[in-house]
């Protein structure tokens, strides 16, 4: 009998590595863990960023990483991705320690991640379509129809469909990063990460970002993690949240625990305090001495 | 003294490492130099902007620098009743010598510097990261198409600012001054070399433009990602490549003509 299906048709993974080695693709157990950083070590000269991290994030869901600024979320973010290498530690995603992969197999782990930049990090050079078209025309042999309607899908989902041909200098902020975000969700990854994604927002665009967070992780089934200081509007969003400090995580829980947390320090930043263990005044001499000193 | 020492030994580390730096840099832009082969449309594209893009400022100085050459050579020349050989002394010249050498210093000022600021504003701007996290090594769909266009412009370029030179000179020499047209071509072509000039003359420009691409496209990598470190780094490669350019160009002279 003549086999008339033919060569199975190129398909989104057709160029992926060897799918029966991935295994936690879009069967989310919410009880895996699917990043998991041990004892991490890592410094920026002699600036200790982190001093014995310890943070376990679940498939699915979204996880709040918070904390100050300065106390090292970006740089998290860029360990997690393998864009740095801690001093010690281990940072492990989906099993495999980021560290001790190649680099061809760091770039195979990548492509099952998303990152959501705070600049958004559009090419400028590349119109928005072909900004979302960019992972897929670099990672797939799709037909250019096929690139075509995906682009669509993943823009109309950010509500930017009609603004395929725009130049990336003509977006505003909160469009960039809409953009940003097509181009993430581009290749189906299983993890995204957002990089301060409301910072700079206007109110109705800052809520345009945050619906749309939510409903990627809950429409795509992804895990998502979050680097932000804006603590309302995350932590409405987030399953749980890590209160990063001095080098560590400060406490950890889901929102409603941390509201009510006995932490002196947690209950300051939850809430925005603006007096409290972190002091209102840089360490200086007593206030009187200091002016009696001038005279 | 001690202080002054410290500062000294500190330079001298920076620079080691820099240039350590920039050998590895290179070392992974010739890793990746197979683009040209899986992907030419890049490295095409590239050509284009680094250059069609600097033919312009090529023929316009390569003109002005031939009629130069044409009065300056004619007024010392002509001294001695020897004229006809204009056209053998501008080519030479401009073969040779200035061809090659003003064509790298031209680059270096025209796409260099715009090679320089456009790596470094990526990298400033969080592209070569973006890449970078979306399994795209930016060595490859970056660094080596701009390379592979840099180093195959340059010889193309030189061979251009000489060929219009000649013809300003023919302008100027024949046109302006007199001299005999049938004489300035035929003192060329009897005297002009195509081993021993013309293909001198084209290492020196594969060589420079080696030289001039490395140098361009390491600056913009390492640049610091701030608006002061891309002005810096886009400063440092019109420096450095003109000093390389004239430093390998007394070597590679010294070798060739002695």
């Amino acid at each position: 009998m003549v086999d008339t299906r033919g060569p199975a048709p190129e398909t989104l993974r057709s160029r992926r590595p060897d799918d029966a080695k991935e295994p936690l693709i879009n069967s989310v157990d919410h009880n895996r863990p699917l990043v998991e950083i041990r004892d991490l070590h890592f410094s920026r000269g002699s600036r200790k960023i982190f001093d014995g991290l310890n943070i376990v994030i679940p498939q699915g869901g979204i996880t709040a990483i918070m904390g100050p600024s300065g106390t090292g979320k970006t740089t998290l973010l860029k360990l997690i991705g393998g864009q740095l290498r801690p001093d010690r530690g281990q940072v492990l995603v989906d099993g495999q320690d980021v560290q001790r992969l190649s680099r061809a197999e760091l770039y195979r782990l990548r492509m099952r991640m998303g990152m959501l930049f705070q600049s958004g990090a559009l090419l400028t050079d590349l119109s928005v379509f072909e900004n979302v078209a960019f992972p897929l025309r670099e990672h797939t042999r799709l037909p250019e129809r096929m690139i075509r309607t995906l682009v669509l899908m993943k823009l109309e989902a950010v509500g930017l469909r009609g603004a395929r041909d725009m130049m990336p200098a003509e977006l505003s902020g909160g469009m960039a990063r809409r953009v940003a975000l097509a181009r993430a969700i581009a290749l189906d990854p299983v993890m995204i990460m957002y990089d301060e994604p409301l910072t700079g927002l206007d109110p109705i665009t800052l809520g345009v970002i945050v619906t749309l967070v939510k409903r990627m992780n809950d429409a795509l089934g992804v895990t998502s993690i979050i680097v932000s200081h804006d603590v309302a509007e995350i932590a409405a969003i987030s399953d749980h949240i890590h209160l990063i400090s001095g080098g560590k995580v400060v406490e950890s829980g889901t929102p409603a625990e941390l509201e009510t947390t006995a932490s002196e320090w947690s209950r300051q930043f939850m809430q925005g305090l603006p007096d409290g263990p972190v002091p209102f005044h840089y360490p200086a001499d007593a206030y009187e001495q200091d002016l009696l000193g001038g005279a | 003294m001690l202080g002054t020492l410290q500062r000294l030994g500190r330079w001298g580390l920076g620079v080691f490492e820099r240039l350590g730096r920039g050998h590895l840099f290179l070392l992974q832009t010739i890793g990746c130099l197979g683009v040209i082969v899986m992907r030419p449309r890049l490295v095409i594209r590239e050509l284009h902007s680094v250059g069609v893009l600097s033919l312009l400022i090529i023929v316009v100085s390569g003109t002005f620098v031939g009629m130069v050459l044409a009065y300056q050579g004619y007024i010392t020349l002509v001294r001695f009743g020897a004229a006809e050989a204009l056209g053998t002394a501008v080519a030479l010249s401009l073969v040779r010598e200035l061809g090659p050498v003003v064509t790298a210093l031209l680059f270096a000022g025209r796409a260099g510097s715009a090679l320089t600021a456009e790596i470094g504003l990526m990298k400033a701007t969080e592209q070569l990261s973006g890449m970078e996290m979306m399994a795209v090594n930016p060595m490859q769909r970056v660094i080596a198409p701009r390379f592979w266009a840099a180093f195959l412009s340059m010889p193309l370029l030189a061979a251009i600012f000489s060929a219009v030179g000649v013809m300003g000179g023919y302008f100027v020499g024949v046109g302006l001054l007199g001299v005999d047209g049938g004489s300035y071509w035929s003192q060329m072509q009897a005297s002009v070399d195509f081993h021993e000039d013309v293909m001198n003359g084209i290492i020196k420009s594969v060589a420079f433009g080696f030289v001039a691409a490395w140098i361009a496209l390491f600056e913009g990598y390492d640049a610091v990602p701030t608006s002061e470190g891309v002005s810096r780094a886009t400063t440092r490669t019109v420096v450095h490549t003109a000093l390389a350019v004239l430093a390998l160009d007394f070597i590679l002279t010294g070798l060739m003509f002695q």
